[in-house]
């Protein structure tokens, strides 16, 4: 028998164009890179530490829930890794060591693992880790009090918690330019617009991510924001400042486009973007929360495979009687 | 493998290749085999075939398989037969095969020279079943309303192969001739040759209307072709041919004309052998002839853990066993080497929507894949279009999480049409 040659069969095709589950989480890691060294320039060590400790830790609750489960170990394909890493971007560098455990727990194992693991989340899971942090422990996500110890030399306010209390006087304090480069209170990995574009571009350009989500989900953040603030110039901010504030960029590009909750088919993706977009800064601007995108995302990801059956007629659908 | 691009928001490009150069026109005659094995349709059962191990056939020769005479063979050996055995078919039907040991030379039978050299729908039925490229004259002939179009493939159904292209550049006169018997076998009002746009003028001068083809993969298939000539898509679940379309392939037709011309049934068949480099080979093979002694006249090794696939990438089938051999439709000879095989993954799908990109009927794969892995074929068939699938292969090419998406579809196709004559058969 064992001197044997023996012949793999497999079914047809008998080519693959090369990609992979843990190839698109590296390109995820390496598109995030730009946006997480700012986080640590910034913030230093904490950051560092907690980026660490949630990559890890999401990693080794999947690997426990794979063992739990009897399933094949699946950390290999990198997306526990990059919810972890996502979540950890969201986080203030102040986070709790208790906080990271618990959100990635919630994250791996509510998130994900219990709807039976990757492709089968219905919600992006490290929102639904936020989520219920934002709910729990809400002082410890709440930017002015967490950062509260920091000063790197630029106006320390949350801009959106800033816009939301004071009203538009405040702009003054932030410039555009400041904002995109980083000069803003937030999440590790949230603040760095600049960097984030060019890693969601990457990303866009690579086909990890699809244009059409990113894209009108930033239009629907502009136009909702335009016409809040044409409604009352003193009390709405400006539409780029929802743009560059808060979770808006990284929601456009890492969170909104999660594969398993975000719909495939050309109409839903746009509808799906636009909605999210626009429930943001409703939440923003007349809704008890600080920053919106979050639960304007988890809501449409509820959405999503209603929205997808919106969908091209198969080839020769309908044809029958014509 | 061709590798996707790595900026990849496209559609994947696969190219069929383009015969230009001479030495890739040649093709090397593979010496006579001791044996020759024929594969039956999977419909015939075992007890009901006539032949019997110890007969004596001669080459060409009709050799009836049931009692009622319909179903028959061509024999592409002279010789003995030595056996009838069971094979374990595609998607796990059995079918027969017939063996012959091969005595000395050929010695061609008559009957065809005889009473079969008119051109009429009765004697294609009756001796043109196993021509090599593997006409299918029964449905040309016998759907209702009947086939009106026929169109000639210049080029072939999968990537790397090129024998009709090959047919078109060097046999032309052959080609014109065979139209014609063509043209008399089955009275189709308007027939269409497809080829590459650099065949064009070849194919001009068989004075038939050309239609050229961007070659890229998978613009060649029937459904597209139909649709591309006649403006109207075949509805799922049904054939061209049910829509007035058929299709022979330029190899088929040129069999005809050798047919007439020589008063043989011919038997060799043109087949692209492709070696671990993916550089390939073109072979003329005797039907019937084991991979096994093709391989070993071209020098090819293979080891423990190769892979060798009949067709092409992306619709062959892979086989066993090297005594497997050439049938009327074996185009291609793939082997694969260890390194390069995809092994699909138990990978849930993530829903990333390259194959819902990537198909060319629009089926929502994404969908339907999860319904195929849970054996829901009724709801697949019904909700999600698994009938309009085209059999490109491209979804399980694309995707990501490498599901053997496309083995899913082909499975539930097969378990859909026996649920469904299942059904009938209850009614
Ligand atoms: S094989 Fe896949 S990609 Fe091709 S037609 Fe069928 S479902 Fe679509
Ligand atoms: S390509 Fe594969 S993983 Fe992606 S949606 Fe299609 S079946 Fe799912």
């Amino acid at each position: 028998m064992h001197n044997q040659k023996l012949l793999v069969s497999s079914h047809a095709p008998y080519w693959h164009n090369g990609s992979s589950i843990s190839g698109k989480s590296y390109s995820f890691m390496l598109a995030a890179l730009p946006a997480v060294i700012m986080g640590i320039y910034q913030y230093g060590l904490p950051a560092l530490g907690v980026l660490a400790l949630s990559i890890s830790c999401a990693m080794i609750w999947e690997l426990l829930m794979d063992l739990a489960m009897r399933r094949p170990v699946s950390i290999g394909d990198g997306n526990a890794a990059v919810i972890g890493l996502l979540f950890a971007m969201l986080l203030p560098a102040t986070a709790p060591w208790w906080l990271v455990v618990a959100g990635t727990f919630v994250a791996i194992i509510i998130g994900k693992q219990i709807y039976g693991g990757i492709g089968c989340n219905p919600f992006n899971p490290s929102l639904v880790a936020i989520a219920i942090i934002m709910l729990s422990w809400k002082s410890f996500m709440d930017f002015n009090e967490a950062l509260v110890n920091y000063d790197l030399g630029f106006y320390m306010v949350y801009p959106l918690s800033a816009v939301k209390h004071m009203g538009t006087s405040v702009l003054s304090n932030f410039s555009m330019t400041g904002l995109l480069l980083g000069q803003q209170a937030g999440g590790i990995g949230t603040t760095f617009g600049l960097g984030l574009i060019i890693g969601g571009l990457y990303l866009i350009l690579r086909g990890h991510i699809r244009w059409e989500i990113s894209l009108s989900f930033l239009l629907g953040v502009f136009v909702t924001a335009y016409f809040f603030n044409i409604a009352d110039p003193d009390k709405y901010a400006p539409p780029l400042f929802h743009i560059l504030t808060g979770y808006s960029l990284i929601a456009a590009f890492f969170l909104l486009t999660e594969d398993s909750s975000s719909p495939v088919n050309f109409v839903p993706m746009l509808i799906y973007g636009a909605v999210a977009g626009f429930l943001t800064v409703l939440i923003r601007n007349i809704g008890a929360f600080v920053d919106g995108a979050v639960f304007a995302i988890l809501l449409v990801n509820v959405s999503n495979p209603l929205l997808d059956k919106i969908r091209p007629k198969a080839m020769g659908k309908g044809t029958e009687h014509a | 493998m061709i590798k996707r691009p790595f900026f990849g928001l496209a559609r994947p490009s696969l190219k069929h290749p383009v015969v230009v150069n001479r030495e890739q026109d040649s093709v090397e005659e593979i010496p006579l085999p001791q044996k020759v094995t024929l594969f039956l349709s999977p419909h015939i059962k075992i007890d009901d075939i006539i032949l019997r191990a110890g007969d004596k056939v001669i080459t060409g020769q009709r050799l009836k398989l049931t009692g009622d005479g319909k179903d028959y063979l061509i024999s592409t050996a002279t010789g003995t037969i030595t056996g009838i055995s069971e094979y374990t078919g595609y998607l796990g039907q059995t079918c027969q095969a017939v063996s012959i040991e091969a005595a000395g030379d050929d010695q061609w039978d008559d009957e065809f020279n005889e009473r079969g050299k008119t051109t009429s729908p009765e004697n294609a039925l009756e001796f043109f079943n196993y021509l090599p490229g593997n006409p299918d004259f029964q449905s040309l002939l016998s759907f209702q309303p009947p086939v009106n179009t026929i169109i000639i493939n210049g080029i072939d159904k999968d990537l790397l192969i090129a024998t009709n292209q090959l047919v078109f550049k060097t046999e032309t006169e052959s080609l014109i001739e065979g139209i014609e018997h063509l043209k008399k076998i089955t009275r189709a009002s308007s027939l269409f040759i497809t080829v590459p746009s650099d065949l064009t003028a070849e194919a001009e001068k068989t004075g038939v209307p050309v239609h050229a083809v961007n070659p890229v993969y998978p613009n060649i298939l029937p459904e597209i072709i139909t649709k591309n000539i006649l403006g109207r898509a075949v509805p799922p679940g049904k054939r061209c041919e049910e829509m007035g379309v058929g299709f022979i392939n330029a190899e088929a037709v040129v069999s005809l004309t050798r047919a007439f011309a020589e008063g043989k049934i011919p038997v060799d068949k043109i087949v692209t052998v492709i070696n671990k480099d993916y550089i390939p080979v073109n072979i003329r093979a005797r039907i019937g002839t084991p991979v096994k002694d093709i391989l070993k006249a071209l020098n090819i090794e293979t080891e423990h853990g190769d892979q060798i696939v009949l067709g092409g990438p992306m619709t062959g089938t892979a086989i066993y066993s090297e005594d497997m051999p050439v049938s009327p439709d074996t185009d291609a000879i793939m082997v694969l080497d260890k390194k390069r095989i995809v092994l699909g993954s138990g990978s849930h799908c993530i829903n990333c929507g390259e194959c819902v990109r990537a198909c060319p009927a629009r089926v929502p794969v994404n969908m339907l894949v999860r319904l195929l892995e849970n054996g829901l074929y009724e709801e697949a068939a019904e909700q999600y279009d698994l009938l309009s699938c085209i059999e490109c292969g491209l979804c399980s090419y694309v995707c990501v999480a490498r599901i053997p998406v496309f083995h899913y579809i082909m499975l539930g196709k097969y378990e859909f049409s026996r649920i469904q004559s299942a059904e009938e058969s209850n009614a």
